[in-house]
């Protein structure tokens, strides 16, 4: 199970958290303007990388509030979080949680 | 290749089994070939076979990065049916069982296929809804599928718990009987040595590390860890990692890769006739020849390559099993492990055709890839070799995300397989 560290409340673990998929993906601001190829990237093309991958959770058992997570999807290490609406920080050390 | 009987298996015995000829060759790649097939599991290996069975197509290689069979191929748990909801589902996986019911003498190799029946079992209303709905639209499909009340699910599947003071009491269930099992590294091994007796190469520990594409953008080959082999086609069969070769070729698809994983127990005497599921509970189990319960359990919340998951996803698990199953409390269990299993929106598969010339896929079989092996390679080789899709695949394209023509067999999948 991960451990991971809600920048509202701390360290806490998986069971408490939904997990939110891929991050970064804004909802296009006039969906009727795209074509429907623009529209299927949106809600189905993800990344899924093998390496480090920046995804939402949400502390739902906890403060209710959406996260980032920066985590290596290889060992399942979790790099970092931070809050949502900031930009992807570059992956460094990072806190080991596992 | 030297044809296995039960003649040959006497002569070998009494001979001390000193004969046994390695079952495929272990070849230096080619500098080019017609087909490449990237990924030696059972979907990899059956597409080879049938490119040269029913083709002619035989100047192929199946480049794997690993080991043969060592990726979902060998850690699933084995069931094998047929009853899915939607049409094209249906014909899809009714294709690849009745390529099961043959195909121990078609590869000459004993898959140990056993049509035990598969119980899937209803334990809320909506579950009985469901599950009649299925069993309804299987048999106007052809496909055998019928409901049986508590006490013909308990009289099928003696072991059940089935009343009592269970949290979710078993309110029937719909029964396939020509679903069951297989031998899964026996499938794996029995195309491999098929494929390789009509001259196919097998190539392991050969990694893709990228995809050369011409100047009019069609694919030429792969680069390997062993070197670039050309090819005029290229198959990408490569389950859990689909994306990340496919990323090489510039290709994105809606894909994420999850853990999923199983788990058997000690092994015991033959107590357990048929294979079990519980979408609800989330709970699925069979027993193997060798007497362990092969046990299923669900995939972690997040994606992951890790090929392991948390424990409390095998817990959960075996909490319903002990309440279904309440002599299995004091089972031990010996083994556990992970795949990595790539999931589509819409919980079905892509065989398809992709934008790029020559590059063909078969990807997102999720958490029920292995009963449709047989079916999932011979339309593919068909899609590889007409360069159009067989009609049984021919919806289960990448383009039907952007349609909306989803087959969104969720309901069927999703959890249990």
């Amino acid at each position: 199970m991960l451990v991971i560290r809600c920048p509202h409340c701390g360290p806490r673990p998986e069971l408490e958290f939904a997990y939110g998929h891929e991050a970064h993906i804004a909802r296009p601001a006039d969906p009727s303007a795209l074509d429907d190829q623009a529209w299927a990237e949106f809600l189905y093309i993800r990344t899924n990388p093998r390496g480090v991958h920046a995804e939402r959770w949400r502390h739902i058992h906890g403060c209710g509030r959406f996260l980032n997570v920066l985590r290596d999807t290889v060992s399942d290490q979790i790099l970092q979080t931070y809050e949502t609406g900031t930009e992807r920080p570059a992956p460094n050390g990072g806190e080991r949680t596992r | 290749m030297k044809r296995y009987s039960a003649l040959s298996l006497l002569r070998a015995g009494l001979g001390g089994h000193a004969v046994w000829q390695r079952q495929w060759r272990s070849p230096e790649p080619k500098p080019s070939y017609d087909v490449i097939i990237v990924g030696a599991g059972g979907h990899g290996l059956a597409t080879a076979f049938y490119l040269a069975k029913e083709h002619g197509i035989t100047n192929v290689a199946v480049v794997e990065r690993g080991w043969l069979g060592g990726g979902n191929t060998g850690r699933n748990t084995t069931i094998i049916r047929s009853n899915y909801l939607f049409d094209e589902s249906a014909r899809l996986y009714e294709h690849a069982l009745k390529l099961w019911e043959g195909l121990s003498q078609e590869l000459n190799y004993n898959v140990m296929y056993s049509p035990r029946g598969v119980l899937m079992l209803a334990h809320n209303i909506h579950d009985v809804q469901s599950f009649k709905r299925h069993v309804h639209a299987n048999r106007l499909n052809g496909i055998d599928n019928e409901w049986l009340d508590p006490q013909e699910c308990k009289d099928f599947c003696p072991p059940l718990n089935v009343g009592g003071a269970m949290r979710y009491p078993v309110l029937g269930g719909a029964l396939q009987r020509r679903g069951g099992t297989a031998r899964h590294d026996a499938v794996a091994w029995g195309y491999a040595r098929a494929a390789d007796a009509l001259g196919v190469d097998i190539i392991e520990n050969c990694e893709v590390t990228g995809v050369r594409r011409g100047v009019n953008g069609a694919v030429e080959g792969v680069e390997t860890s062993r070197g670039f082999i050309g090819a005029k086609k290229v198959g990408v069969v490569a389950a859990g990692n689909t994306s990340v070769v496919m990323d090489m070729a510039g290709v994105r698809l809606p894909l994420e890769s999850y853990p999923l994983q199983a788990l058997v127990s000690e092994p015991v005497k033959p107590v357990f006739p048929c294979v079990v599921m519980s979408n609800t509970i989330h709970a699925y189990i069979s027993q193997s020849d060798k007497g362990e319960m092969v046990i299923g359990a669900g995939t972690d919340a997040y994606t992951s390559y890790s090929q392991r998951g948390a424990l409390h996803i095998v817990n959960h698990t075996l909490d319903a099993i002990c309440e279904l199953v309440p002599m299995f409390r004091r089972l031990r269990m010996l083994r556990s492990w992970g795949g990595t299993v790539d999931v589509t929106p819409d919980r079905s598969p892509i065989i398809a055709k992709t934008p790029i010339g020559g590059l063909y896929v078969n990807c997102g079989w999720g958490t029920g890839g292995f009963k449709a092996t047989p079916g999932s390679g011979n339309v593919f080789a068909w899609t590889i070799a007409k360069n159009e899709p067989h009609p049984f695949n021919a919806p289960f394209t990448i383009e039907r995300f952007r349609d909306g023509v989803l087959i969104d067999e969720a309901a069927a999948a999703a959890v249990a397989h």
